[in-house]
């Protein structure tokens, strides 16, 4: 398991090394530059020529990238144009909150997919089961960012029961209750669609498994039919199912783009947003480079407990 | 029921419950402080050093942390004593000489005075000042034709200029101008913009990335003290969350209302809405170097041929005016008030085109996506595309992000017939002095993308930059808002109001035509 382990993270690194490069291309591709996004109105191609050599963008492409691939090695992300402050230092600052938020939304989404999924498919075709397909097939196919306004409209502008935004209370306070207050909305905006992919897989993960001969020989030994559900076969569909789970962590951190912006929440999602539309190449850099590490390090949970829950697949 | 099936419905049960909790403990619609006012903007601050920032949307944090040794006087933008209680022009407008308010103090202790000027100014313009790696400096350039500065004494200080150049003031008034303490500057470097210090009537408290920037009250300003003792700017890009914000009461004050929102806010048992003009032009770019747009008739009949007044009213709400020509109202004197902006006039444009010969003709229009002071900016280039056909021109649209736009815009339009632009300035000369003279063509480094050129308006520009004599100079720029609307190198489409919703309770906001914020005079009942 061990060796295993240690397998799957070396693979990381060649990833995030991939990472870097096709940001760096995709952003040195795109019209625009940081200098004249900090000159804004007042850019005439001079004072960019300037700006940009001041920044030290003159430099062709490769001596930038390989500049930066150094600094990053000790751990120097580069400074932000735009907040003209190191880029390490606001990444930090905006991950905690991403973590919170995807990690609610995935928690959520864990729970309410498999327990949708398990009581689906142990009814099937049922009104149970045809009542939650209905359910999972509009949670599937409404856009987070419309689900999250309408939310705001009813739930905060209407009832005035949650905050429209943010994360906590302005003038501090507030606390773990004031947290949870302002993060029930944008975690269930970001939970919906991964619910309902996971419920979906479950339920045809579960219908698999409880076709098969070792679930018949179970319920004709005389076991339990709770036990045969939760045992025998939810723990063989969870090897089908634990690798999506690690796909919909990717999908979180993807969708915390829109739900934080609609939700004013301080991550780096709405960091990444604000840092592209300045041309704020480091930032957005040292940004994905943040998430990604983060989805490869969940890729390699995954792919570890799905080990751990099938040993075939360490072999 | 089964083990799993409980275990689930105790854990929805507790998470139902949880959430209940919340709102039930919660204190309802979200309430701000009485003593605290909470802003709610379009965009985080890029930094809160005045010398590095250009957007309207961080000034008007800064208006409130920093002052200028002028500022404008209320309701103008006529530049007024500020941290200078006098001065005086002398040298045939080459010197001013300010006498400085005693017993001024930064924030952090730092005296005012006339090193303070000097350090300020020195730290602006001389690329190997120590203080001067804080830059890049974008808007240092409106302050260049300062040569020198003379500490007379503690309290008196001398600009020598290169130039008789009588935007100075102006310019002193804005954040380019703003005087930032010394000790701060030196001690902080780059960082300075993440910890400003001024002399404003409020200090800087923390900047919570994403969250808020939040100032105190300063307690021992030199003038009339806040009635409030903090404020709160949150960065709210959404336009549709910061509308919702302010419905649910966590905002007491939002400034740039998108105008289809402006009537959900048309409620005053809850909401005072306010509207003021500002020196904002929203206008066409038009080719005046190449194509069928050099002839004068051609670019006559493309402002008589949009339909402005349909325009400010369906696509803007109504938020915004049409203008006469590229002097603002704003500026009081200067502007022309006996001017007329073109009427709309399908007839008498198709004739003009029929005169010119430019029937037909297929000209590129470029459009931003988005972008600082632009309004609805595709919208209107279709309105406008639309508009021109009906004349006989074929406008065809090419759509650009706002930072690939500045790009492919401000190196001359090259082959387009007409771009978009908008500027929001400080004073008169600014707009002429750097987009229309024969010099500031593009590519001479200037913002005259037309490559407009005419030797009498260089001459009026040049005189109305020398006079000091204010009425004289008014009379200058008065003339130039004629000659440019009669030549009319750009069709003159928009200007649009500044807006700002408050909450029932707010009092004392005016808005100012410069578009700085200040909040030193606002109280919360």
């Amino acid at each position: 398991m061990r060796a295993y382990a240690l397998r799957r993270l070396a693979l990381a690194v060649p990833v995030l090394f991939g990472v870097t490069v096709v940001v760096f291309l995709v952003i040195a591709l795109v019209p625009g530059d940081p200098a004249l996004a900090i000159l804004g109105s007042y850019a005439t191609p001079e004072s960019v020529a300037r700006l940009n050599a001041e920044l030290g963008l003159d430099r062709p492409l490769p001596a930038r990238y390989l500049a930066w691939v150094g600094n990053a090695l000790t751990g120097d992300l580069g400074r932000s144009y735009a907040l003209d402050r190191p880029v390490l230092d606001e990444v930090l600052e905006r991950l905690g909150p991403t973590l919170i938020l995807a990690a609610a939304a995935l928690g959520l989404s864990v729970l309410f997919g498999l327990a949708a999924g398990v009581a689906s498919a142990v009814r099937q075709n049922g009104w149970v089961d045809r009542t939650v397909g209905l359910a999972l097939l509009l949670g599937v196919s409404t856009p987070s960012f419309f689900l999250g306004l309408l939310l705001i409209l009813w739930l905060s502008v209407g009832l005035g029961w949650f905050p429209t935004g943010g994360m906590g209370a302005l003038f501090g306070g507030g606390g773990i209750v004031d947290l949870l207050r302002h993060l029930v909305l944008p975690a269930v905006t970001l939970a919906v669609v991964a619910t309902a992919i996971l419920g979906r897989l479950t339920r045809a993960a579960m219908l698999d498994v409880l076709r098969q001969d070792f679930v018949r020989t179970a319920r004709a030994k005389g076991v339990e039919e709770d036990r045969v559900i939760s045992v025998h076969a939810l723990k063989n569909a969870l090897v089908a199912v634990v690798p999506v789970i690690g796909l919909q962590a990717g999908y979180v951190l993807g969708g915390a783009v829109y739900v934080e912006t609609v939700f004013q929440w301080p991550g780096v999602g709405r960091m990444l947003v604000e840092a592209i539309g300045r041309r704020d190449i480091l930032l957005v850099q040292g940004g994905v480079l943040a998430v990604a590490a983060l989805y490869v390090a969940i890729n390699v949970v995954t792919d570890l407990a799905q080990a751990a829950l099938d040993p075939r697949i360490e072999a | 029921m089964g083990r799993a099936a409980t275990g689930f419905t105790i854990c929805v049960f507790g998470l139902v419950l949880g959430v209940v909790a919340l709102v039930v403990t919660g204190p309802g619609h979200s309430a701000t402080p009485r003593d605290t006012l909470v802003v709610g903007q379009m965009a985080e601050p890029k930094s809160l050093d005045p010398a590095t920032v250009t957007a309207a949307n961080d000034f008007r944090i800064l208006a409130n942390l920093f002052e200028g040794l002028a500022r404008f006087r209320p309701g103008s933008l006529e530049p007024a004593p500020a941290l200078a209680e006098s001065w005086e022009i002398s040298d045939g407008g080459r010197a001013y000489t300010f006498h400085l308010r005693p017993n001024v103090r930064f924030h952090d202790g730092t005296a005012f005075d006339a090193e303070a000027v000097k350090f300020n100014l020195a730290r602006l313009l001389d690329p190997k000042h120590p203080s001067a790696d804080a830059g890049p400096f974008p808007l240092a350039f409106f302050l260049a034709p300062v040569t020198a500065v003379e500490v007379v004494d503690p309290l008196t200080v001398r600009l020598r200029l290169d130039q008789p150049y009588a935007p100075l003031l102006a310019h002193l008034a804005y954040p380019i101008g703003y005087m930032v303490s010394p000790t701060a500057a030196k001690a902080a470097g780059k960082a300075f913009g993440r910890a400003p210090v001024g002399t404003g009537p409020f200090r800087f408290k923390r900047w919570e990335s994403g969250r808020q920037v939040a100032l105190v009250r300063n307690e021992s300003y030199w003038g009339d003290k806040p009635s409030l003792s903090r404020i709160a700017f949150r960065p709210i890009p959404d336009a549709n969350a910061r509308a919702s914000e302010m419905l649910a009461g966590g905002l007491d004050l939002m400034v740039e209302v998108p105008p289809d929102q402006l009537a959900s806010f048309r409620d005053p048992a809850r909401f005072a809405l306010h509207e003021a003009p500002a020196p904002h032009l929203w206008f066409l770019i038009l080719n005046a170097a190449e194509g069928p747009l050099r002839d004068v008739r051609v670019r006559r009949a493309v402002n008589l041929a949009i339909n402005k007044r349909t325009i400010v009213e369906n696509v803007l709400s109504n938020a915004a005016t049409v203008p006469a020509g590229p002097i603002s109202p704003a500026f009081g004197a200067a502007h022309d008030p006996t001017l007329e902006p073109y009427p709309y006039d399908p007839e008498r444009a198709r004739a003009l085109i029929r005169e010119a010969g430019a029937e037909g003709a297929t000209l590129t229009l470029l459009a931003a996506e988005g972008g600082s002071g632009m309004l609805e900016p595709l919208a209107m280039a279709t309105a406008i595309q639309a508009d021109l056909a009906r004349v006989g021109l074929k406008a065809v649209i090419e759509t650009f992000e706002w930072n690939a736009y500045l790009a492919r815009v401000n190196g001359g339009l090259k082959g387009a017939g007409m771009a978009e632009m908008a500027w929001a300035t400080n004073d008169p000369d600014t707009l002429p002095y750097l987009a229309l003279r024969a010099e500031a063509a593009a590519d001479k480094g200037g913002f005259n993308a037309g490559g407009f050129s005419d030797p009498e308006l260089d001459r009026l520009i040049d005189a109305a930059r020398e006079e000091t004599d204010g009425q004289a100079r008014a009379g200058l720029y008065r003339r130039i808002d004629r000659l440019v609307h009669d030549a009319a190198p750009w069709a003159f489409v928009a200007s649009a109001k500044q807006s700002a919703v408050t909450a029932r309770g707010v009092e004392g906001l005016t808005l100012e035509p410069s578009s700085l914020l200040e909040l030193k005079g606002v109280r919360k009942r």
